[in-house]
């Protein structure tokens, strides 16, 4: 048994940042374990730019991203425990991980979830029709061109309009694949505006809205897809069917967090994020037990994973050092026209707190209402909201004590 | 080299003969059309140990079921494959299905089943929690079990090689010969096997490989069956198989563990074109949903990983057919095995042996013969310091290749050597579960195909996903 004040579970983005961030707040006894070979996460196989805008000025690719963080950690001398996957974590935080040197098992004072996110498969999407090989989730295809060198296929079909999704058809293009369409079965897309222009427009790759792959052709390798739109209750139109030849279809339906651990340990977890119920210092309802990145919800930008992760790694710290607060905390709610909020509880101190949401659907010309009780507290203009693109709102923490027991954010149109 | 018995087909009768008959002295070779064992219904069944209440008394399906639900639980035992005796539950939701209920009991009596139960629905509802409210009569039958169908194959057919057994892969049969006591069969790559006696256990191709023979008296009725699979969070939704009460097509869409802790809901019955209509369709699916939101309304449908289909290889009559062909001498049809096959596979195994037996083949027992095989899932179930204690000797146990299995790679490369070694991706996911939860292999894939490269020293891009034209990669960037 080893002991380290803080140990980090994810060598990724938010991982690395959460490290740097505990031991620059005091806590020098900071460990990460990390299931790879090598830190950074996802990063590594985002070859692409686009990274770091937002947190470092300047725009980067993803291993270059990873690299900033990766020796702001070395700087630190903070120890990375690579090739080992943490299998467990106990009620008095000791962690098991499984290594190449054997079973590791460390008593921490304090624990920082970062273990990311993966892919929605072909299964869970219940789509029917063979099972060839060539339906790989588009990570998984960024993961094998990228870092291991290899084409997964060349004529190409894209379900599902996520980030990855996108840049994934940039991807295949460039590397000389044709991409015959990228479906999406919602009546908008889930990515980001830039990518869908810098990514789909700019190479006259289709985007089909309110379209799905409804059948899957091949018995070896995929022959192609049967593509069609979708009614209302997202059921294929008979008529609207069509079919193309293809020998790839990539999935980019959704990302879920990896919270097997998470669940194990008995912390609670939000239905609708997928991720731990935490507080607005990304505490868990485990005490001494945090979560940032995509584990706790999926982000659009790793600048956000950065920022939320060095609020954990601050708490983190805070709580071995003693500083942590016990005030009481009240609930936030989605209200009207919201997926989400997070945190899922404030506690009330300090100035402010950042509300991060998710809206239901795209709208214009909108104003985001922030209520206590009954209390209107504070309204933010937005002249575009959408799904793909997470709201930030910056709420006096002032002003949510008083009257109402939680804090609703809702959507409201202009008039 | 002559052999003494060709088996043609390596699923999970063709495998359990195969290691019956490895116990004589006799050449034995099993065929196989597909890149591995367990490729066609084997590998996509419910994976029920069935009581026996419901084949008609006097049938062989009733003979060998009852039998065969002892000889199978030894067998399991014997080649370490995970099995379960769970018992199962048959609902009742309306007057008709009662009374068909009390017909299966009856049934099921004179069929010399143990322990049979009618329960009132409050009282299969105190045994089973999320039964529906709608659920009016159950009939409980303790003595019924689950077991991972493709990998008793894998181990029968494993243990039939560790005893002298050779396995043929990729070989399609196009062509059979029967000339001066020789079977001379030919397969579509151009190889050719002989041997004295032939043991058709084609599966949905049994009628195909007899008229091969010569013996065209067997048609095949293939019927698909959906269903859907949920991840092993979702396992502990039932502990009993609920099955519905069944109808001439099949036992009925049921919701039950599998043996290795997830949820199984299906199949359908639907008849097919060929036993290679194996695609899952919208209607199939939406059936399977239906009928699980009426018997077990809390299954939580976000958490299916996969769906897939089976095609049973139905036959008019309704029986089993496991004879000596009447046509074609020394050639013994094992045909028409669908429900319940795999239950009474271990029987007939042995009932094929007394077949042989009878038709003069010497039967001479080897006295080395070791029925035994070892737990490849082991490791998995070892302490921490038994873990710890392996990992020291070979690292590669403690290099985690599979997140939602916690599979290593000492437990893959286990599978690639290990009889019979896996040859691709879907290989190693049955041998060792990698790939098989719920993010479907989007982590572990393009490991685990670098380690089936290095073990069988083939290119990246000669990685396949079943054999065949099935390749991962198109090529180097």
């Amino acid at each position: 048994m080893k002991n380290h004040d803080i140990v980090i579970i994810g060598g990724g983005p938010a991982g690395m940042a959460a490290a740097a961030a505990a031991f620059d707040r005091g806590v020098r006894d900071v460990v990460i374990i990390d299931r790879e070979e090598h830190p950074g996460g996802v990063l590594k196989q985002c070859i692409h730019n686009g990274f770091g805008l937002h947190k470092l000025g300047r725009e980067l690719t993803g291993p270059e991203y990873a690299d900033v963080y990766v020796r702001m950690i070395r700087e630190r001398g903070i120890k990375v425990y690579s090739d080992t996957m943490v299998t467990s974590i106990s009620e008095d935080k000791t962690v098991t991980a499984t290594s190449t040197g054997g079973i590791l098992k460390i008593r921490a004072k304090a624990v920082v979830l970062a273990m990311g996110c993966r892919e929605r498969s072909r299964g869970a999407l219940n789509i029917s029709g063979t099972r060839p090989a060539g339906v790989y989730s588009a990570g998984t295809a960024q993961k094998l061109i990228n870092c291991d060198g290899y084409m997964v296929g060349k004529r190409v079909v894209i379900l599902g309009s996520g980030d990855i999704g996108l840049i994934m058809a940039r991807r295949m293009t460039l590397q000389g694949a044709k991409v015959e369409a990228v479906c999406e079965i919602l009546p908008y897309s889930g990515g980001l505006t830039r990518n869908i222009v810098q990514c789909l427009e700019d190479y006259g790759i289709p985007l089909y809205l309110s379209t799905t792959v409804a059948e899957i052709h091949g018995r070896e390798r995929l022959e192609g897809v049967t593509v069609a739109q979708v009614d209302a209750s997202r059921t294929p139109i008979e008529s609207t069917k069509r079919y193309i030849p293809c020998d790839t279809l990539l999935l980019s339906c959704g990302l879920i967090p990896e919270n097997e651990l998470t669940q194990a340990a008995g912390i609670d977890i939000d239905r609708v994020t997928g991720g731990a119920v935490v507080d607005q210092f990304r505490q868990t309802s485990r005490e001494g037990v945090f979560a940032c990145g995509n584990v706790l919800q999926v982000h659009d930008l790793v600048d956000h994973v950065s920022d939320e992760a060095e609020t954990a790694g601050i708490a983190a710290a805070d709580y071995v050092l003693g500083k942590n607060t016990d005030a009481p905390c009240i609930e936030t709610r989605a209200g009207e026209g919201v997926r989400y909020v997070l945190p899922q509880r404030v506690r009330l101190t300090g100035d402010s707190v950042s509300l991060y949401l998710r809206v239901r659907e795209p709208q214009s010309n909108v104003r985001m209402v922030v209520k206590n009780g009954g209390r209107v507290i504070k309204t933010f203009p937005r002249l575009k909201v959408a799904p793909g693109e997470m709201e930030k709102l910056e709420v006096p923490v002032g002003l949510t004590s008083g009257d109402g027991d939680s804090l609703t954010v809702s959507v409201e149109v202009q008039k | 080299m002559v052999y003494d018995i060709l088996i043609v087909g390596a699923g999970v009768c063709g495998g359990m003969i195969a290691r019956e008959l490895s116990k004589y002295d006799l050449r034995v070779c099993l065929l196989e059309k597909a890149n591995d064992v367990a490729a066609g219904a084997s590998k996509a069944n419910s994976g029920i140990i069935h009581g026996g209440y419901d084949p008609e008394p006097g049938t062989l399906k009733q003979k060998l079921n009852t039998e065969g639900v002892k000889l199978l639980f030894e067998a399991a035992e014997e080649l370490s494959v995970p099995y379960l005796r769970n018992g199962s539950m048959v609902c009742a939701f309306s007057e008709y299905e009662e009374e068909q209920l009390r017909e299966l009991y009856s049934r099921g009596i004179s069929n010399g089943v143990q322990g049979l139960k009618l329960l009132s629905g409050d009282e299969a509802r105190a045994l089973e929690s999320n039964l529906s409210q709608s659920v009016t009569l159950a009939l409980h039958v303790p003595e019924a079990g689950i077991i991972c169908p493709y990998k008793l194959t894998i181990a029968a057919v494993g243990n039939a090689m560790d005893n002298g057994v050779t396995l043929m892969r990729n070989f399609e049969v196009t062509s059979i010969k029967h000339k001066d006591g020789f079977f001379g069969l030919t397969s579509s790559a151009g190889d050719w096997v002989s041997g004295k006696y032939l043991i058709n256990c084609a599966g949905g191709y049994s009628g195909k490989i007899a008229a091969m023979a010569g013996d065209d008296s067997i048609e095949i009725i293939p019927r698909a069956g959906e269903y859907m699979l949920l991840d092993r969070s979702e396992g502990k939704t039932v502990s009993h198989t609920i099955f519905r009460a069944p109808s001439k097509e099949g036992k009925g869409i049921l919701v039950s563990p599998t043996a290795d802790g997830n949820l199984l809901l299906g199949p359908t019955a639907v008849r097919v074109d060929t036993p290679d209509s194996t695609e899952t369709t919208r209607e199939g699916l939406a059936a399977v949903i239906r009928s699980v939101k009426e018997s077990v309304p809390t299954v939580d449908l976000s958490k299916v990983i996969t769906s897939f289909t089976g095609v049973r290889a139905s036959h008019m009559d309704g029986d089993f057919i496991i004879a000596q062909s009447k046509l074609v001498k020394n050639l013994v049809n094992v045909a028409a095995i669908d429900s319940p096959g795999l239950t009474a596979c271990a029987a007939i195994a042995r009932y094929v042996t007394d077949i042989l037996d009878s038709m003069g083949v010497k039967l001479c027992a080897k006295p080395d013969w070791n029925g035994k095989r070892e737990d490849t899932e082991a490791f998995s179930k070892l302490t921490d310091e038994q873990k710890d204690a392996v990992i020291k000797k070979d690292p590669a146990y403690g290099r985690i290749i599979c997140r939602c299995e916690g599979i290593t790679e000492g437990e893959i490369r286990h599978a690639l050597r290990k009889n019979p070694p896996a040859l691709d991706m879907d290989g190693v996911k049955r041998r060792s579960r990698s790939g098989m939860g719920r993010c479907q292999g989007g982590f572990c894939a393009p490991y685990v195909m670098k380690l089936i490269a290095e073990e069988q020293g083939i290119k990246l891009e000669e990685v396949t996903k079943n054999g065949g034209g099935s390749k991962m990669l198109t090529g180097r960037i």
